[in-house]
């Protein structure tokens, strides 16, 4: 009966793509994105300088990486929220490691970190994959476990600035162009996902995935072994960014991170990540954190205490679920009639 | 179409039993008997490793490192039967507890203070219940979401405050005794769990909570209002989280932010340490029971052994991995064993 609107946009295919682009989430959210920092900058200009702009990449780069992170495992149908956990679990690890060693440079730690990580998310992949064990009760369970260890290692002892060395320190602050270590290579995470995410094999089959389990398993794609790849990569990313984190804020403890699980669920769900799995986006994600980073430092600038931070977090989650159930039916619907019509 | 045999015909088959196992076999092979051998087991040990165990105001005391947990645990249980959950129920205790602080600077009675608890709880599970029923957001999000709105309140309007004055009559809730070694908090717990073992075993708002949890659209077309149950399974929720934090607020006699944080963790082993399915549409009542009682031994036992709180995290973590990889472990055996007999 609505065929004349398809045939329109087989007519002017730039036209309608661009008018897609344009009514899209990611657009919108980039739209609030900017909004939220010129009303910021009214009255303070200088939040919108170039080296503040610098400083808010930089204080969100580790967001962008493990809401990219969370972003895969969620795009598979699951939920991992062991990562703040498995963050502050490497962080301490590495820098233990750091103090007893201050000789070894940055590479061996980045690769410790990544292979702590990895194993911890390894942990998860197997009881998810091999077990076929809900991944919200598993990853509490190894939440509380990954925090309990922490705690196992240092005593309940903090590893303090004075105990790491200069090059653990300044890895991830050299400027380059502008901008810290850090900041480029959450840009090149952003890269590597997006290409990781569109143009490999394993990238479609992750979302194949959590789209319609079934009909992926009929195509020959393993769900539980797509499942256990994402908490593999979202484990190497966690222990990676907990070398970022100890090293970013110079100490290293039992409660490093506590909680931050939530704001990377948050920046995944407010980018429009369909908690069910298949739907979403790298730009989305980003733009999710980049919201949460940018209300992140104004709080303190217009006068509110951070403490009100959980509770705007919670609250722009709690907003972000409604749209996103009532939007994600009718994008459902417009993808299921966009194939019938092709 | 086929024809259906004559149903005296078929009462007269299933009346004759074949291989029909006994009741008691039932209840050795049932999940319930286990967790009350590994209890039977814990207390003898304790017993033997210490003289004093046994003692009444020992055990009296041993009660309350679990109790306030185990009733959230209950209508925990349904609600995961009903194949939902909730994981603001830590956020929903510590709003409670705040809300019950600023009543009590405001000069409220202990009545009223404790009105006030059950009343944020019950507020919070019906926000729950609302995001899940009327908006269609999955529950784990939606209480991911509230999970940190409602303990973010906290934290928004405390900051690093306490509230430690609470009025006169307001501890017996979490201090005071109903007779003898019979703590308040434990015989509400006893009373909920007799009240929630009743609802869930012997009415129909049990079974249909059990056919919801095995199939919700099934459930639907068969005339259950499902949206309604599950509303009111998360209000009752919140209203027990509430019930929970007067008792907890009571015993402590302060609020901050951070109470009970973790705690939705340790309800949800206990409700799936009790035989319950996190997949919904199975778990019984007793058998969550004797989970509480079960985690409250060995908690009990850990802090006499000096075990810090966040080492039993990883107990508690592992007892929770472990239980639910049973049934697939068993299942992965059994295809081992029938590849090789």
């Amino acid at each position: 009966m609505k065929a004349a609107v398809p045939l329109a946009a087989a007519r002017h295919p730039v036209a309608s793509a661009l008018r897609r682009w344009l009514g899209g989430r990611d657009v919108a959210l980039a739209a609030l994105n900017f909004v939220l920092l010129f009303a910021v900058a009214l009255k303070f200009p200088n939040f919108v300088a170039p080296a503040n702009i610098a400083d808010i990449l930089d204080d969100t780069a580790i967001l962008f990486l493990l809401a990219l992170a969370e972003m895969l495992v969620i795009l598979t149908g699951a939920i991992d929220l062991s990562v703040a956990a498995s963050l502050a679990l490497t962080g301490v690890a590495v820098a233990l490691v750091n103090a007893a060693h201050p000789e070894l440079g940055v590479a061996p730690i980045v690769v410790l970190a990544l292979v702590v990580g990895t194993a911890l998310g390894a942990g998860n992949a197997v009881l998810v994959w091999k077990l076929r064990l809900p991944s919200i009760v598993v990853t509490v369970g190894t939440l509380a476990i990954y925090r309990g260890c922490i705690f196992l290692l240092t005593g309940g002892a903090w590893v303090n600035s004075n105990q790491m060395s200069d090059a653990f320190l300044n890895f991830i602050r050299v400027p380059f162009l502008g901008l810290t270590t850090l900041t480029w290579i959450a840009i090149l995470g952003i890269l590597g996902a997006g290409l990781f995410l569109t143009f490999s094999v394993a990238g479609r089959n992750l979302y194949a995935t959590g789209g319609n389990r079934l009909a992926a398993t009929y195509a020959g794609i393993d769900p539980g072994r797509m499942q256990a790849l994402a908490f593999l990569i979202s484990g190497a990313v966690s222990g990676l960014c907990g070398y970022f984190w100890v090293s970013r804020f110079a100490v290293a403890y039992v409660e490093v991170a506590q909680g931050f699980e939530l704001q990377a669920i948050a920046a995944c769900v407010i980018g429009g990540v369909s908690i069910a799995g298949g739907l979403g986006t790298v730009p989305g994600v980003v733009l999710g954190a980049l919201f949460l980073g940018i209300v992140k430092n104004a709080l303190p600038l217009i006068g509110i205490s951070p403490f009100w931070q959980m509770a705007i977090a919670g609250a722009v989650i709690t907003v972000a679920v409604i749209i996103n159930a009532s939007g994600e039916g009718r994008a459902r619907a417009q993808r299921i009639l966009k194939e019938k019509t092709a | 179409m086929t024809v259906l045999p004559d149903s005296r015909e078929l009462k007269v088959k299933t009346a004759r039993p074949v291989h029909r196992p006994s009741l008691l076999l039932a209840i050795l092979k049932s999940w319930e008997f286990l967790l009350f051998i590994l209890f039977a087991a814990g207390v003898g040990a304790s017993a033997r490793a210490s003289p004093y165990f046994l003692d009444i105001w020992n055990l009296s005391d041993a009660t309350f490192n679990f109790t306030e947990k185990a009733i959230v645990a209950l209508p925990m249980a349904l609600l995961i039967i009903a194949r939902e959950i909730d994981i603001s129920v830590a956020g929903i205790m510590a709003l409670a507890s705040l809300v019950m602080g600023l009543g009590a600077q405001a000069g409220a009675d202990w009545l009223l203070v404790a009105l006030l608890g059950l009343a944020t709880g019950l507020v919070c599970g019906m926000l729950n219940g609302a995001l899940v029923t009327m908006f269609g957001v999955p529950a784990i999000v939606a209480t991911i979401g509230t999970m940190s709105l409602f303990r973010g309140m906290g934290y928004a309007i405390l900051g690093d405050q306490v509230i430690k004055s609470y009025p006169a009559g307001f501890e017996a809730f979490g201090q005071g005794y109903v007779a003898g070694p019979l703590s308040i908090e434990f015989a509400i717990f006893l009373a909920l769990a007799v009240l929630f073992g009743i609802v869930l075993h012997r009415t129909v708002v049990g079974r249909r909570i059990y056919a919801i949890g095995n199939n919700p659209e099934v459930a639907r077309f068969s005339g259950i209002a499902v949206n309604r149950y599950r509303f009111v399974l998360f209000s009752v929720v919140g209203l027990a989280a509430g019930l929970a934090s007067v008792c907890l607020t009571s015993r402590l006699g302060s609020t901050r932010p951070s109470i009970a944080v973790g705690w939705e963790l340790e309800i949800i082993t206990m409700v799936v340490l009790g035989g319950v399915s996190i997949l919904g549409g199975v778990g019984s009542i007793l058998g969550v029971v004797l989970a509480a009682l079960l985690m409250g031994l060995v908690t009990f036992g850990l802090g006499l052994l000096n075990v810090p709180g966040i080492v039993m995290q990883i107990v508690v973590g592992s007892l929770l991995i472990g239980v639910i990889s049973i049934p697939g472990l068993l299942q992965r055996l059994a295809l081992i064993m029938r590849a090789h007999p």
